[in-house]
């Protein structure tokens, strides 16, 4: 029976192609704007370690200005001071801990024929690597006597090794950055990050990095961090004063792997923080956070405002193209009402009746389904190429491809529900009188 | 006018009016607010930056390796951009408006002072910089070359002179006469005020105070990086930036020179997403409004063969044309009225929506009475087609019997 409503349905549908095409066309555009706009919001917002994004912790603490809060709702600064870090690092209480920073430096090729470039890159702790997993093609990270030793070893990018020595395996090679040599000991494969969440301080969405080198190894060489710096009072001359004042440029990560772990950590860096007072730092009150991955990308907001507020929209566009089906669908069935009174007289029931129409409302979305899935499509490049940095969240996966077509299908029949409930109850007499 | 007939008519096919009623109340609701956003996002997008930005670039240079002497390569650098055919002005500065890059300081009018009175971009620049950049000095003068400091990386910078934007300028000196004035940025010297310029933005295009602004002249290297801004005769600038690249490789190939930007381009990217927000809420309008478009025309179509009959019985009992069509645009009226109402709730409650979650503003009033203009015009032109169709009824179709 299925089948035959199903040849049914698209005669019908045959009949009134211009009706068809409306309601088609309708529900495809609906779909494509509200599937565009969740894929984007749904690969902004949902979780990118998704297996351990609960353990991982950033550490926040309050040494801002006593007269001035950091942020004006009084959150604590988004980065710690090169002290502060150090002393985490040195006590080194959480199962695993890396401070870090964002810089930029000029890399100097051997081969004559490569022009000197300049790179994006991190510097970190060994346990960056075991963190955060960024898968290796060759070699591995550098370890915790490199990072005691102050050993020049370098991590680079896939990209950077495909530049640098065409994609081969260059552990065990040198790299000069700014006048340095360093060994390289590992070298990624392709990172599928789909935004930067370790520092969303100096953007989410900016460039990846494209190296990482220890970070006792770049202190050392006096190499600054290229990202965002923040002083609340002049940090005075010179490096060592730099590296002593209370300016806060270095992101602060700890795993902490149970629940257990994570109350002795914050009492860890209660008592830290409770110790410096007593050396007249830290003079706004107790305010240490220590949010997880996600806790940390709601905070700093990495789902754009925008981005909601077009989904939003585009729902409500959706809404606008059901009611649209509905009263066109409405129109179509009431027409058929001769037709019906026709098959309720030969013995059809209302079951019958009902189920060959929302079987034909079914074919309506299946169609818009598609429609909508191939606008989708167009719709995400349209995002890519208006938004250069949302190009990793703007793709069409399998679970989203499924729930347009669901989707589809699913407010088509929402839409026939009450027009194909009219139609069940078309009184055959009225209709076959003449 | 026969009102009465009308609302009886549409009282037996309900179902239908509150379907067309709620499309028009929905899409009142979204195009408010979608314009509101987008008239916002032009209004943002329209600031200007108080630079000249149609012929002027910047990049950035770096060198390596020991005994790299940044300042006098800048010093040579200068020169011999200066000779490049085309170059109207070179300067030094750390930064440039919109770049989204740049270096915050707080000015205080007090050495000693627990806050800050305002918070200005710190531009250092060279004695060319006003020039380069097309600055308009409403006040003051500009700075002299023996006034650039050179400061060694990882000093505090602190100007003895400063040039402000006229915006700072009122911040901190609300009464007027700020030239000549003393104030405090990086540490206890004191920067005296020596120029006013009319704007210069930020680099931060979200920053609450966008035209606060500071130029110092100081000369900082970072490590061996220097930025370089170049003015060049109008409409010359792509051909220039090619020259002036080739020329600096030449002169010293021991650096790396960055990507040469022009200052159209940063515009570009610092908007980019807000002219993305117009263009995609501008397609979901346009969308919007052809469905709705359509669902009347379907709705209508509908309608007008459902009557015809009637409509003939009409015109046999004397209705010309005319009445005929004035029934359908007065039916459409009366629908279209009906769902505005419900919209206008609808766009106030969506605004209030918007106002609590994004702390966006408040729908200005007159939105939502154009939005009632726009979907009458809207209403009236979608039902035209079915009710010309209906007119043209003949009315000897009353006498037919099937």
């Amino acid at each position: 029976m299925f089948s035959y409503y199903l040849q049914l349905g698209l005669r019908s549908l045959k009949r009134n192609p211009v009706l068809t095409a409306l309601m088609v066309i309708g529900i495809g555009l609906g779909i494509a704007a509200s599937m565009t706009t969740l894929t984007v919001l749904h690969l902004m917002g949902s979780d990118p370690i998704p297996w351990k994004s609960d353990k991982l912790h950033y550490v926040q603490l309050d040494n801002w200005d006593v007269n001035q809060p950091y942020y004006d709702d009084g959150r604590p600064p988004d980065q710690v001071t090169y002290r502060d870090a150090m002393a985490l690092m040195t006590a080194g209480k959480a199962d695993k801990q890396s401070a870090m920073y964002k810089l930029s430096l000029p890399v100097q090729p051997e081969n004559p024929e490569i022009k000197p470039f300049r790179a994006l890159g991190r510097v970190a702790y060994t346990d960056f690597f075991g963190m955060f997993e960024p898968p290796f093609r060759f070699g591995s990270p550098w370890g915790a006597s490199e990072d005691a030793s102050h050993a020049r070893v370098i991590v680079l990018g896939k990209e950077i090794n495909e530049k640098l020595f065409g994609g081969q395996d260059s552990v065990g090679k040198s790299v000069r950055l700014d006048g340095n040599d360093y060994r390289v000991v590992g070298v990624l494969d392709d990172w599928k990050l789909r935004f930067r969440y370790y520092d969303v301080t100096n953007g989410a969405f900016a460039d990846p990095d494209e190296f990482f080198i220890p970070f006792t190894t770049a202190i050392d060489l006096k190499q600054r961090a290229s990202g965002n710096n923040s002083c609340f009072s002049p940090s005075g001359d010179g490096w060592d004063a730099y590296l002593d004042s209370d300016c806060v440029w270095i992101q602060m990560w700890a795993q902490l792997d149970s629940a257990q772990r994570l109350d002795e950590y914050k009492s860890f860096l209660d008592n830290y923080v409770n110790e410096q007072k007593k050396l007249g730092r830290f003079q706004r009150p107790l305010n240490n956070r220590l949010l997880d991955v996600n806790g940390w990308m709601a905070d700093q907001e990495v789902v754009s405002r925008d981005m909601e507020v077009q989904t939003g929209l585009a729902f409500a566009f959706l809404v606008v193209c059901l009611v649209n089906t509905v009263g066109l669908l409405l129109a179509k069935f009431t027409r058929k009402a001769g037709e019906i009174g026709l098959r309720r007289a030969l013995g059809a029931s209302r079951r019958e009746v009902f189920s060959q129409y929302m079987i034909e409302s079914g074919v309506v979305g299946l169609s818009g389904g598609v429609l909508g899935l191939l606008l989708t499509g167009l719709g995400l490049i349209a995002v890519r190429a208006l938004y250069s940095e949302y190009k990793t969240v703007a793709h069409l996966d399998w679970t989203m491809t499924g729930l347009t077509i669901v989707l589809a299908i699913a407010a088509a029949l929402l839409a026939g529900i009450y027009p194909t409930w009219r139609a069940c109850r078309v009184q055959p007499a009225a209709q076959l009188k003449v | 006018m026969e009102l009465r007939p009308i609302l009886s008519a549409l009282m037996r096919s309900k179902v239908s009016m509150i379907l067309i009623g709620l499309q028009v109340a929905l899409t009142l609701a979204i195009v408010c607010n979608a314009l509101f956003i987008i008239g916002q996002r032009l209004d943002r997008m329209d600031r200007p930056s108080g630079v000249n930005e149609s012929d002027t670039f910047t990049f950035s240079s770096s060198g390596f390796g020991e005994g790299f002497d940044a300042r006098a390569v800048m010093k040579s650098d200068l020169e011999v951009m200066r000779q490049v055919p085309g170059v109207v002005s070179v300067a030094t500065t750390n930064s440039v408006p919109m770049s989204d890059g740049g270096w915050g300081e707080g000015i205080s009018l007090k050495p000693d002072q627990k806050t800050s009175t305002a918070g200005t971009a710190f531009y250092l620049v060279n004695d060319s910089a006003v020039q380069t950049f097309g600055l308009n000095l409403i006040g003051g003068r500009d700075f002299k070359p023996e006034e650039v400091q050179d400061v060694t990386f990882g000093d505090r910078p602190q100007p003895e002179v400063i040039i402000v934007t006229q915006a700072l300028s009122e911040k901190m000196f609300p009464e007027g006469g700020a030239l000549g004035k003393q104030v405090y940025l990086t540490g206890d010297k004191p920067s005296t005020v020596i120029g006013i310029v009319e704007r210069m933005q930020q680099p931060w295009m979200s920053s609450d105070e966008v035209e606060y602004s500071t130029l110092a002249p100081v000369y900082m290297t970072y490590g061996n990086s220097s930025r370089y801004l170049v003015r060049t005769e109008p409409g010359r600038r792509d051909e220039v930036m090619k020259a002036v690249e080739q020329k600096l490789a030449e002169v010293n190939p021991s650096r790396i020179i960055g990507k040469l930007k022009s200052m159209q381009d940063f515009r570009a990217d610092a908007y980019a997403s807000d002219r993305a927000m117009t263009i995609i809420l501008g397609t979901v309008i346009f969308a919007l409004l052809a469905i709705t478009a359509l669902g009347i025309v379907g709705m209508a179509s509908f309608w007008v063969a459902q009557r015809t009959r009637q409509i003939g019985t009409r015109r046999a009992l004397g209705a010309t044309k005319f009445d005929i069509l004035r029934y359908f645009h007065t039916e459409n009226f009366i629908i279209t009225s009906l769902g505005l109402v419900l919209g206008a709730i609808l766009a106030y409650a969506f605004s209030l929506w918007m106002m609590q979650t994004y702390q966006s503003p408040k729908l200005p009033w007159y939105y939502v009475p154009i939005g009632f203009l726009c979907l009458w015009a809207l209403g009236q032109i979608a039902v035209l087609g079915p009710a010309v169709r209906a007119s043209r009824v003949p009315p000897a179709i009353a006498t037919r019997s099937v």
